[in-house]
């Protein structure tokens, strides 16, 4: 292995507040309740910040303010106008984007070369994208009929948006919420995760920079109670969740019977399908890419690896050699592969599942890898001689940790890899074309990458089958969770 | 003495499950009355094994159904029109029967059915284009977005429009290759089951419409909760009931259809029956030499 000198950012470009409040009608308020929580560097320990949790009094705030911005405002903004915010926002993301980058990498512990090469092109991607629909939403194929049978006028906004994110791409997710939602003409109430709340609050102060109309975009911190308030809330019109299949059921109860939009983007348990054929070494850079690509804590990460009985040896030794290599450490340093786990909840959930998957009889393997003394860490792991019964080949685990299985033909392949009650994603690996096209036929799931894995753009929809949720975020069909058709 | 008349042979109204006819399993069964009051017929009262039959016979069904080609299901619709123009008379009796409407108001209910399986028959291989798309993601790759079906739907008919209501809400789940299990209306069971004899002889597979009579009550709970469902079409139920159902519908995660005012089943659809039950699949390759 290569000897590297470390390469940390510099952390000089953020300015972090010691405390902070929330977002709502354009400024920053104390909140009514008397609850704050800290947010740390998972890869240190060491605190960044204090924010409010928002109580019910302070969500109840946000949504009138976000009511009547939509009433007022926005609701009533043309088009073409709504679309000129959101390029602002778009320019003002990428030009603050290296200290965006790396104050997602200290909130939340993921490596910097994937906060600045994905995450934030990503994200600035997706305003831009957006912005260019606010004044074509006639052309989206959307409302084309009136009662009376006429060809309509351009099809309504939904109203208020509640929009809760998870930790694992907090800024991106904030992008895939809002950007659609104002493209739209409705006004939002969003919640950031509570171990991640400082790129959303970085991105209440771009708001203000973009001179964005008070109310139209309000941040709202906290955690579970927090969220049930923003979901729950009467005089929402729309909401959208991405985050835990548990927790998206509890989502999809509360709001039955409202007449909410409700979208939901939930877990996975993606196969990623091997075949004997697939160009080798790039099928082992696509699994690395599928499992520890933000340290899996990724919903469609490719946590089950499915490969074909004749190649297992070789594949298996290709790829451990190739783990050996991946470098493990501070998220700030520019050579690093794997950042920190997000928090300790996650960390002790993630040793737990590998528990689960000693105990039930599959083989655990992982590098030689130092692990710092300090922050959450957990090294990439790969599990062999696992059954479809195990733990874990059926739990989302979240971490960098990989399930083994391998098959025979094409059809148990995708007899296996459909057999979950998720369905976000799945990979194919192989080098015949009418292959390739049947297996993505037969996968029942909502994004099929092949001979490529965790691919994101914003013209492209994202969103699963099953028990992975319903929606689409990205391109055309993303418009739909945002209006009234 | 007069000459006694000819005694009508009646017909035994049964269940439609996996292409065949069966009586509840639990034996039992309701009377069916016209608008005025007058006993029309027995009709089966499903329980529910025979919805878990009905789900299981829907799922088997799916995968040759979602498999086979737009082309060839879009004839299948339109094989099932063409078999109800045949038995015109008989529907618009039942539909007189059961609504109390006038023959010839019956007979315009009737010939709108028809005319909704056509419309809906040349959707079949259409929907996939106006929903799909190439998408220009920025870098080397080919992505592309398709529609696909959804799974095993469970529909609630509505209670009035016996044929017509029923018809609308059967035609845009299975058109796309979706298989159902569907509750009849209650009051007016009998023009589905009537239904139910057509599609057996209309080349559509076993399995793909499963028609359940009885008690509303009882069994769309079963279906909303049943976890090899994967969507619900709760059109025909009243409010209370439809939103216990969205509330068990929430344990999978079904995908729930619950149109909201009275819908006007004269008026063109549109294609929210079908995108309700459509799932987006996007394939992504990369773009090489």
């Amino acid at each position: 292995m290569f000897e590297y000198a470390p390469a940390p950012e510099s952390r000089d470009i953020v300015d972090i507040r010691p405390s902070y409040g929330l977002f709502i009608n354009g400024e920053w308020v104390d909140s009514l309740g008397d609850e704050r929580e800290k947010t740390i560097n998972p890869a240190t320990e060491e605190v960044l910040s204090e924010f409010a949790i928002a109580s019910d009094a302070d969500v109840d705030r946000a949504v009138s303010a976000a009511r009547k911005a939509y009433e007022s405002v926005w609701g009533r903004l043309p088009g073409r106008e709504r679309a000129k915010y959101l390029f602002r926002i778009a320019r003002l993301i990428q030009e603050r984007a290296r200290e965006l980058a790396v104050l997602e990498s200290l909130d939340n512990g993921k490596p910097i070369r994937e906060s600045r090469d994905v995450d934030l092109p990503l994200v600035a991607a997706h305003f831009f994208y957006y912005a260019g629909w606010a004044d074509k939403l006639g052309y989206a194929g959307f409302g084309r009929r009136t009662a009376d049978g006429q060809s309509g006028a351009d099809p309504r906004p939904l109203g208020v948006a509640a929009q809760v994110i998870p930790w694992n791409f907090p800024l991106l997710m904030l992008a895939w919420k809002i950007a659609p939602a104002l493209a739209c003409g409705n006004t939002v109430v969003l919640k950031p995760a509570e171990t991640t709340p400082l790129t959303a609050l970085a991105f209440a102060e771009i708001c203000r920079q973009a001179d964005l109309p008070p109310g139209v975009v309000n941040i709202v911190t906290g955690a579970g109670a927090t969220g049930q308030a923003l979901v729950g809330h009467p005089d929402v019109n729309k909401v959208a969740f991405t985050g835990s299949t548990e927790v998206g059921r509890m989502i999809a109860r509360t709001v039955a019977g409202s007449g909410k939009k409700l979208t939901l983007e939930l877990g996975g348990k993606a196969a990623n399908i091997v075949f004997e054929d697939a160009a080798l070494d790039q099928a082992v850079e696509g699994i690395v890419n599928g499992i520890f690509f933000n340290q899996g804590h990724v919903c469609c990460a490719g946590s089950r690896l499915l490969v074909q009985e004749s190649i297992e040896t070789e594949l298996l030794d290709a790829l451990k050699r190739r783990l050996a290599t991946l470098r493990l450490g501070d998220p700030l340093d520019k050579n690093t592969d794997i950042g920190a786990i997000n928090s300790a909840a996650q960390l002790a959930k993630i040793t737990s599942l590998s528990e689960a998957g000693e105990q039930e009889g599959a083989e655990r393997w992982s590098p030689s890898c130092p692990i710092p003394e300090k922050g959450f860490w957990f090294p990439p792991t790969l599990f062999t001689g696992v059954a479809q019964s195990h733990r874990i080949a059926r739990e989302e685990i979240f971490g960098p940790v990989l399930s083994v299985l391998t098959f025979r033909t094409p059809a148990e392949a995708v007899e296996k890899a459909n057999n979950s009650p998720f369905g976000l994603s799945a990979g194919v690996w192989t080098e015949k074309g009418s292959r390739i096209l049947w297996m993505a036929d037969k996968l029942r799931a909502g994004v099929v990458w092949a001979n490529t894995f965790n691919r994101f753009d914003p013209t492209s929809p994202f969103g699963g089958y099953k028990e992975s949720g319903y929606g689409r975020e990205g391109g055309r069909h993303g418009l739909e969770a945002y209006l009234d058709v | 003495m007069t000459e006694p008349g000819r005694l009508a042979v009646r017909k035994t109204y049964k269940l439609y499950i996996g292409g065949a006819f069966p009586r509840s399993e639990s034996g039992r069964s309701y009377a069916v009355t016209s608008s005025k009051g007058d006993f029309l017929a027995n009709a089966s009262r499903a329980s529910r094994k025979d919805a878990r039959d009905a789900v299981s016979a829907a799922r088997k069904a799916f995968p040759g159904w979602s498999g086979a080609t737009a082309y060839n299901r879009g004839q299948i619709l339109y094989r099932i029109a063409e078999m109800m123009e045949g038995r015109r008379a008989q529907f618009v009796d039942e539909v007189v029967a059961a609504d109390g409407v006038s023959a010839r108001k019956a007979g315009e209910l009737v010939d709108a059915a028809v005319d909704r399986l056509v419309w809906y028959a040349g959707w079949s291989d259409k929907i996939g284009v106006i929903q799909g798309a190439a998408n220009p993601v920025a870098g080397p790759y080919f992505n592309l977005s398709t529609s696909e079906p959804t799974g095993v739907v469970a529909v609630v008919a509505p209670q009035e429009g016996p044929l017509l209501g029923l018809i609308s809400v059967i035609a845009p789940v299975i058109v796309t290759g979706n298989t159902c299990v569907v509750v009849a209306s209650e009051r007016a069971p009998l023009p589905a089951i009537t239904l139910a004899e057509v599609l057996a002889t209309s080349d559509l597979p076993g399995g793909v419409v499963n028609l359940l009579t009885g008690r509303l009550a009882e069994l769309a709970p079963w279906l909303a909760s049943h976890m090899d469902v994967n969507a619900v079409d709760l059109t025909g139920c009243p409010e209370e009931l439809a939103v216990s159902c969205e509330q068990d519908a929430a344990e999978n995660l079904k995908r729930v259809l619950r149109p909201s005012g009275k819908v006007d089943w004269l008026a063109e659809p549109g294609i929210e029956r079908m995108t309700a039950f459509l799932e987006t699949k996007t394939v992504w390759h990369p773009i090489g030499v």
